[in-house]
């Protein structure tokens, strides 16, 4: 399939996907819809460095926390413009801000690819374990960073008023979801490009061994902070309409285990190989929180998606995309 | 090309490779020592020497896996130090590794092709077309005889089969210099035979190289010249005939 024929496609089931919502008409499907978008999106950031590259990242939570924050950052200013600037820029960034939704998606974007950038030369020479724990170590000094920024609301937190009605969508949250179809197109484009590409393959050199792909000639340093920066500012991008989502962030929110914990199940779960894997696996986890947290509890979402993943990583550690491949084979053979 | 070579002793006109002063420690341990070693254009020499005498940390200095502390290594006229292997790779200088290091989610045929499009290509600076670029690859792999296993993955491959594709991924780099690291252990007599012959037809084409082996069979047969490495220092090199009756060489070999 060539790709401007899977986008085409992408958006038509996204289109479907938003006329049936609209049909059926209950905000809440909106609302949940977004989470569990939010999520494909984040499952196939974690996947181009996780899967793709073979560096299992377990600071997602911050880069989705740099984009909700560079949100909260461009939100706050452009409530009080008067008051940051002289007169004489005043006028000029009254222009400017509020900035539009997309634009703001954008930076934060940016920023967390930034981050990600800086990330990659910092652990340029761990791997494995040592990779996963530099991670983590950096989402928690981001988030003491934020906490002791009080600009951007510090621990008590900060919060974002988004209009209640938007032309042509209506209600906000509706907008937010379509924006969120879009983040997912974009990076399930993006996957799917790189994985057919002389770049995937480079990174699946990474993945396999290091050595041998310098050797070859492959710039390992160069792919890997590549992976670090697209991998960064989608998680980046996701995070960033977050705030106008939720309304109220701090820094627990923003930072939560769960972005972390649930980017690294859903691709496991669904396969880490291609990008149908993180989808797949989104798509159901996500669905699945969902539902817990209206039958039983949002709390035992986390219970369950260690459970499952302490599962799938015992029968199935190739995830759903594996198992189908391998049970194919067998079905061919016999 | 090859009677060149036999000339190439001392006061060789045009090095391709020059080892100075190179060292290296692990922290108390020497692994090499000022070691001083040339090779010429089109050259086919033996590094031999006991385990653990630093023939891989030499030539993983000469490639750049690893930093070596003093000395200085240059290659077709140019520095390589604190170069990248894979710029080093993208220069002409390949090696294959002692223990084959495929790369294992891909088929053999996909291992070809990274050196193909990472080295070949951005080497040119252009693009191999499609069909060319599976050309290529089935023609390095049946000069290892795996041009039947194409699409196999290598867990698939035995011992031997992944010795071979590690050499075809190192001649797919289309290099000046080849650093072969023990590619014939574990090898029948005739496959090393096969081996020691693709070999010299690569080096018949103008590729220099640079064999590693204790396989004295093959050294011997392959070799004009030959270099002895003991505890990290070169004790010999000369004519292959001469280096094995060295009486240095033959202490370290048997024992004082």
């Amino acid at each position: 399939m060539r790709t401007p024929v899977f986008i085409a496609i992408q958006i038509a089931i996204a289109a479907a996907l938003y006329f049936s919502f609209r049909a059926i008409n209950n905000d809440y499907l909106f609302f949940a819809g977004y989470t569990v978008l939010e999520f494909v999106v984040l499952a196939t950031a974690w996947n181009i460095l996780g899967g793709y590259c073979g560096y299992v990242n377990f600071g997602s939570a911050g880069f989705f926390a740099l984009g909700a924050y560079s949100a909260i950052f461009l939100y706050t200013v452009g409530q009080s413009v008067d008051d940051l600037f002289p007169e004489s820029l005043a006028d000029v960034m009254n222009l400017i801000f509020p900035l539009p939704l997309p634009i703001i998606i954008l930076v934060g974007g940016a920023v967390a690819g930034l981050v990600g950038l800086g990330m990659g030369y910092l652990t340029l020479r761990l791997r494995g374990v040592f990779f996963a724990i530099g991670t983590l170590a950096l989402a928690v000094v981001l988030q003491t960073f934020i906490v002791n920024w009080s600009f951007v609301g510090g621990s008590r937190g900060a919060y974002v008023i988004p209009p209640e009605k938007i032309p042509v969508f209506g209600p906000y949250i509706q907008f937010l979801f379509v924006l969120m179809l879009i983040l997912v197109i974009v990076s399930l484009t993006t996957a799917r490009l790189i994985e057919r590409s002389q770049l995937g393959l480079g990174f699946a050199t990474i993945r396999d061994d290091e050595l041998a792909a310098e050797a070859s000639g492959v710039p390992t340093l160069k792919l890997k902070l590549i992976a670090t920066v697209v991998s960064g500012a989608l998680m980046g991008m996701a995070g960033a309409p977050f705030p106008f989502y939720i309304g109220y962030v701090e820094p627990g929110s923003a930072f939560d285990l769960s972005y972390a914990v649930n980017s690294i199940a859903m691709p496991m779960i669904g396969g880490t190989t291609s990008w149908l894997g993180p989808l797949i696996g989104a798509l159901l986890l996500g669905t699945l929180q969902q539902v817990i947290t209206v039958t039983i509890s949002s709390a035992a979402n986390l219970l369950i998606v260690g459970m499952l993943l302490i599962g799938f990583v015992i029968v199935a550690p190739n995830g759903i995309v594996g198992l189908w491949q391998s049970l194919a084979k067998k079905w061919a053979k016999a | 090309m090859a009677e060149l070579g036999e000339e190439m002793g001392k006061g060789m006109s045009a090095p391709i490779l020059q080892v100075a002063n190179v060292g290296k420690r692990f922290g108390g341990f020497v692994a090499l020592e000022d070691i001083m070693l040339e090779v010429g254009a089109g050259e086919r020499v033996g590094l031999i020497g006991p385990n653990g005498s630093g023939k891989s940390t030499l030539v993983n200095c000469i490639c750049g896996t690893l930093r070596n502390d003093t000395g200085s290594v240059t290659f077709a006229g140019e520095a390589m130090d604190g170069l990248a292997t894979h710029r080093r790779t993208r220069r002409g200088l390949a090696r294959s590794f002692q223990l084959p290091r495929p790369f294992m989610s891909m088929s053999v045929a996909e291992n070809i092709r990274v050196p193909l499009l990472y080295t070949v290509n951005a080497r040119s600076g252009s693009r191999l077309a499609h069909g060319e670029l599976h050309d290529r690859c089935m023609e390095l792999l049946k000069l290892v005889a795996l041009d039947a296993k194409a699409v196999k993955l290598p867990r698939d491959l035995t011992q031997v089969e992944m010795r071979k594709l590690e050499l075809a991924r190192a001649m797919a780099a289309e290099p000046k210099l080849l650093i072969a690291d023990e590619s014939m252990a574990g090898l029948s007599h005739s496959e090393v035979e096969d081996i020691v012959a693709l070999l010299i037809r690569l080096n018949e084409r103008g590729v220099t190289i640079i064999m590693i082996e204790h396989i004295m069979r093959a050294v011997m047969s392959f070799s004009q010249r030959l270099a002895v490495l003991v505890s990290g220092k070169k004790i010999a090199d000369g004519k292959p005939d001469d280096v094995i009756k060295n009486k240095d060489v033959v202490g370290a070999y048997l024992g004082q």
